[in-house]
């Protein structure tokens, strides 16, 4: 599907939150439209992970080949993941349905499905935990809210944990924190257990298992690309900057998801990168390796988290780097943050990172030994370590979009507005109920963001681009930053779409158009091929 | 099953549980099975019950810290870090916890989003459903106190205090107690949006409806029994003090709505630890919100972490060998 097959937006909008379906949730069945759901992966793709029931097959299809034990299949991991986290088991027991999550999915506002409403969301899993494992529900049924799991519900499960970008809003506004991304990920490891995934997830995961990045780019063709990059740079800067790779004895190694050395505008991020290090002359490499800082395991199971990331540490080692930097991503940092040290730590041959420029301690990351971008480029900052020229970024007038992940589970949110606030002189935030931790999702993030799911994608994108259509109505704002490799490629089709004439850009961008480099001649375009003035458009 | 459905049987449920109350006692004379045995079955059932549901939790391991962050993290020293709100010690997720324990600070963060022409869509401020809950609660927890007095001789101070204080207005005689109004109208008015709210209608389960009805059933054969029909209250008091202190005695006479009360509030304490009315101990064990943001500053271990198949930098090495010479990436085996 492409966008002009959309319809308008106020077409695709015309729809009632208040309005529910004439049935019961539990007896309305699922209906696999075009354009809202996601095409399944390619048997080569669990065959090349040794995940299980590998074939081919279509959520249309009334038969989805599924193994003839399938439910004790899902029965005994369901029971296994109660038994394994307290998380899932709470959240299963604890809910009471008092509403306050209902309207702040996305997906919800934008579609006005309930089953998109988190709560009802996370029954479809607890009316199945309820039916077998709770004395109520044992005894009473429906009356109780339980019901059993048959090949219905498991198409249910499908079509609604893979519209469900785990985003964690909901679990914002919880009172007791009940966190949806949970759900859908116990929802996910249990689909896999019987062969049920996604393409657009299970590809990139067995991409990133060989060649090391989601794109399944070998390490010449990694190589090829960095080195077009470097190019671009001489050609706008008169610089060559150094390209360090699978270098031994680096003090850094650097890992980006791979999606900034891909396609645009992640790439004017990737050339950020590199001038930056350079013109600090930075002692870090890039690896062909760990060529992905991204981690669509997230997306699949803890289990394919810990097997993709593993590549990280296991690279810091080989190559005898002190500490790593990782670049502008929003699941990553999911991954970084909250499960790495945990999963494949202790990373006890690395050493606590200290920025070489300005000696300050990374207090934060000692023990994972992994420092954000932006905590290293607003700490070069402060201490005055960049000469910066904003105003060469004058064309650009900026609101910064926070990416789930850093906001809800890291709590990275004042870094990067102060090295925005630093390289670019017109920044306006979008309204208070869209930013920060209550930041609303692109509407592509966990393996959402492909074309077959455009419909669904643009429905989930309307809060986020509602409040951009606000700034850019107020404030002119023509330029929507962000730091996630996700969003820069899902953004772009939402700006196409609810708000044209804004174009999306990572913020290390930015503050390359800006850092004036030693030696460099003078700028005239930036790092977009586009001149840096108005007048010498004409 | 539809939510009309839910919320007819749940009516029926706590009109039937009112009736067995007054048959029982009224009609057939069963003072001792509703005064004293379903009593102490109840409260076993409930402190048992409870004890049994919290362990279960806690036996359950917590393999990875996944706070939800409302705020800053601590990173820099100079970036102003929110410890209430993304706590970086144990002081900052014990003001969390106290936050959301006594203050349901996320929910104070409500909103409501309308969708408008344009199309268009608001987040209106939507704390209703936070000073339903919190009027709710505190009143219930103020009419328990309250209750002490039924219970022990002399009563304690800070029980008479208390009760002073919520009948202060003394309206009407006996003083009708702010709580009393308080909780009645917060679950009225909990109910109310549950049936009116189409959205929250289509949510409901009948384990959604039957607790709120049984309270308001219990809450409205409280306010019957002192305010309206009013039962013998030293006759009460003998009843309750022989069950506290294991001599129970049944003193002859009392009103059968007193009895009603006792019924719904013994089908209440059994209940409670198989229904989602345990959010009461899981709010404190919830991960999201009792785990500090402290992940990569401090290690965390998870209990069953396991080895898992990885794809090794040799085995990668050996893929693309040859490619990587050619195009002058260093190599570990030449």
């Amino acid at each position: 599907m492409e966008l002009h097959n959309l319809s308008k937006p106020q077409d695709l909008m015309n729809i009632d939150l208040n309005k529910t379906p004439e049935t019961p949730w539990m007896d309305t069945p699922v209906n696999f439209r075009d354009g809202t759901y996601i095409y399944p992966a390619a048997g080569k793709n669990l065959k090349r992970l040794g995940l299980p029931n590998p074939r081919e097959w279509s959520p249309t299809d009334e038969d989805w080949k599924l193994p003839d034990n399938w439910k004790e299949i899902i029965m005994k991991g369901l029971k296994e993941r109660l038994d394994k986290y307290r998380s899932f088991r709470l959240f299963m027991d604890i809910c009471v349905r008092c509403g306050a999550c209902m309207d702040k999915c996305h997906f919800f506002i934008g579609s006005g499905d309930p089953k998109n409403m988190p709560v009802l969301r996370a029954e479809l899993l607890r009316s199945v935990y309820r039916n077998d494992f709770t004395t109520l529900g044992k005894m009473l049924g429906r009356f109780a809210g339980a019901r059993e799991l048959t090949v219905d519900v498991l198409k249910e499960w499908f079509y609604y944990f893979f519209q469900c970008t785990e985003c964690r809003r909901c679990s914002v506004f919880c009172p007791y924190g009940i966190d949806t991304a949970e759900v859908t990920m116990i929802g996910r490891e249990l689909l896999n257990l019987v062969g049920l995934n996604i393409n657009w997830v299970m590809e990139p995961v067995a991409n990133c298992y060989r060649f090391g990045n989601h794109l399944g780019i070998p390490p010449h063709g990694v190589k090829d690309m960095w080195e077009f990059m470097v190019d671009d740079i001489e050609n706008i800067t008169g610089i060559n900057v150094n390209l360090p790779i699978n270098k031994k004895g680096a003090e850094i190694l650097f890992v980006t998801p791979s999606g900034d050395y891909f396609a645009d505008p992640g790439t004017y991020t990737c050339m950020g990168y590199l001038m930056l290090f350079h013109e600090i002359g930075l002692d870090y490499t890039w690896s062909t390796y760990a060529s992905e800082g991204g981690n669509f395991g997230l997306f699949t199971s803890h289990e394919m988290i810990k097997r993709l990331n593993a590549k990280i540490y296991a690279e810091a080692k080989r190559l005898g780097v002190k500490w790593i930097l990782g670049g502008e991503c929003g699941h990553m940092w999911r991954v970084i943050h909250q499960y790495m040290e945990t999963m494949n730590g202790p990373a006890d041959f690395l050493e606590a990172p200290v920025s070489p420029i300005t000696g300050t301690k990374f207090e934060n990351a000692k023990q994972s030994k992994m420092v954000h971008i932006m905590e290293f480029t607003a700490d070069l900052i402060k201490h005055g370590k960049l000469k910066l020229d904003p105003s060469r970024n004058r064309k650009v007038r900026a609101t910064y979009h926070d990416s789930c992940n850093p906001a809800r589970a890291a709590g990275l949110l004042e870094e990067p507005r102060y090295v925005i606030q630093n390289v670019c002189e017109d920044f306006f935030e979008m309204p208070e109920n869209t930013i920060r931790e209550q930041t609303f999702c692109c509407g592509g993030g966990a393996g959402l963001g492909n074309d077959e799911n455009l419909e669904m994608r643009m429905r989930g994108a309307f809060p986020r681009a509602n409040a951009l259509r606000h700034v850019q109505d107020k404030h002119d704002v023509n330029r929507l930053l962000c730091m996630c490799a996700i969003d820069r490629a899902t953004l772009t089709a939402l700006t196409h779409y609810w708000a044209p004439d804004v174009s999306v850009g990572g913020i290390h961008e930015l503050v390359a158009n800006a850092l004036v480099m030693d030696g460099e001649q003078e700028r005239t375009e930036d790092l977009r091929g586009e001149p840096l003035n108005e007048e010498e458009e004409e | 099953m539809n939510a009309w459905t839910s919320l007819f049987a749940s009516l029926i449920a706590v009109i039937a549980l009112v009736l067995v109350a007054l048959f029982g006692v009224g009609a057939i004379g069963l003072d001792t099975l509703f005064g004293v045995v379903i009593p102490y079955i109840a409260i076993a059932v409930f402190v048992v019950g409870i004890i049994y549901r919290i362990l279960e939790w806690a036996k359950v391991p917590v393999p990875f810290r996944i706070p939800t962050t409302c705020g800053q993290g601590k990173s820099l020293p100079w970036i102003k870090a929110d410890n209430l709100e993304s706590p970086y010690n144990t002081w900052g997720v014990i003001g969390r916890m106290a936050l959301e324990v006594f203050l349901f600070r996320s929910l104070f963060r409500n909103t409501k989003a309308e969708l408008r022409e344009g199309p268009n869509v608001t987040y209106g401020s939507a704390k209703w459903l936070w000073l339903g809950g919190i009027a709710f609660h505190y009143a219930f927890l103020t009419i328990v106190l309250r209750h002490i007095r039924f219970f022990v001789e002399p009563i304690p101070s800070f029980v008479e205090l208390l009760s002073s204080v919520d009948g202060f207005f003394q309206l009407l005689v006996p003083t009708v107690f702010l709580t009393d109004i308080a909780l009645l109208a917060a679950a009225t008015f909990l109910f109310l949006r549950r049936v009116f709210l189409p959205q929250l209608r289509y949510i409901s389960l009948a384990a959604d409806f039957f607790p709120l009805l049984l309270i308001l059933g219990i809450a409205i054969s409280g306010v019957l029994m002192r305010n309206v029909w009013k039962v013998d209250l030293l006759m009460v008091k003998q009843l309750a003090v022989g069950l506290f202190t294991l001599h129970p005695t049944v003193p002859a006479g009392i009103s059968s709505i007193f009895y009603v009360h006792l019924f719904l509030v013994c089908v209440l304490l059994v209940y409670f630890p198989f229904s989602k009315l345990m959010h009461a101990g899981g709010v404190f064990l919830s991960p999201t919100r009792n785990t500090a943001n402290v992940n990569r500053m401090e290690r965390y271990v998870n209990p069953w972490n396991y080895p898992v198949k990885v794809h090794s930098y040799a085995e990668y090495e050996d893929d693309f060998r040859e490619k990587m010479k050619e195009a002058g990436i260093p190599v570990d085996k030449e």
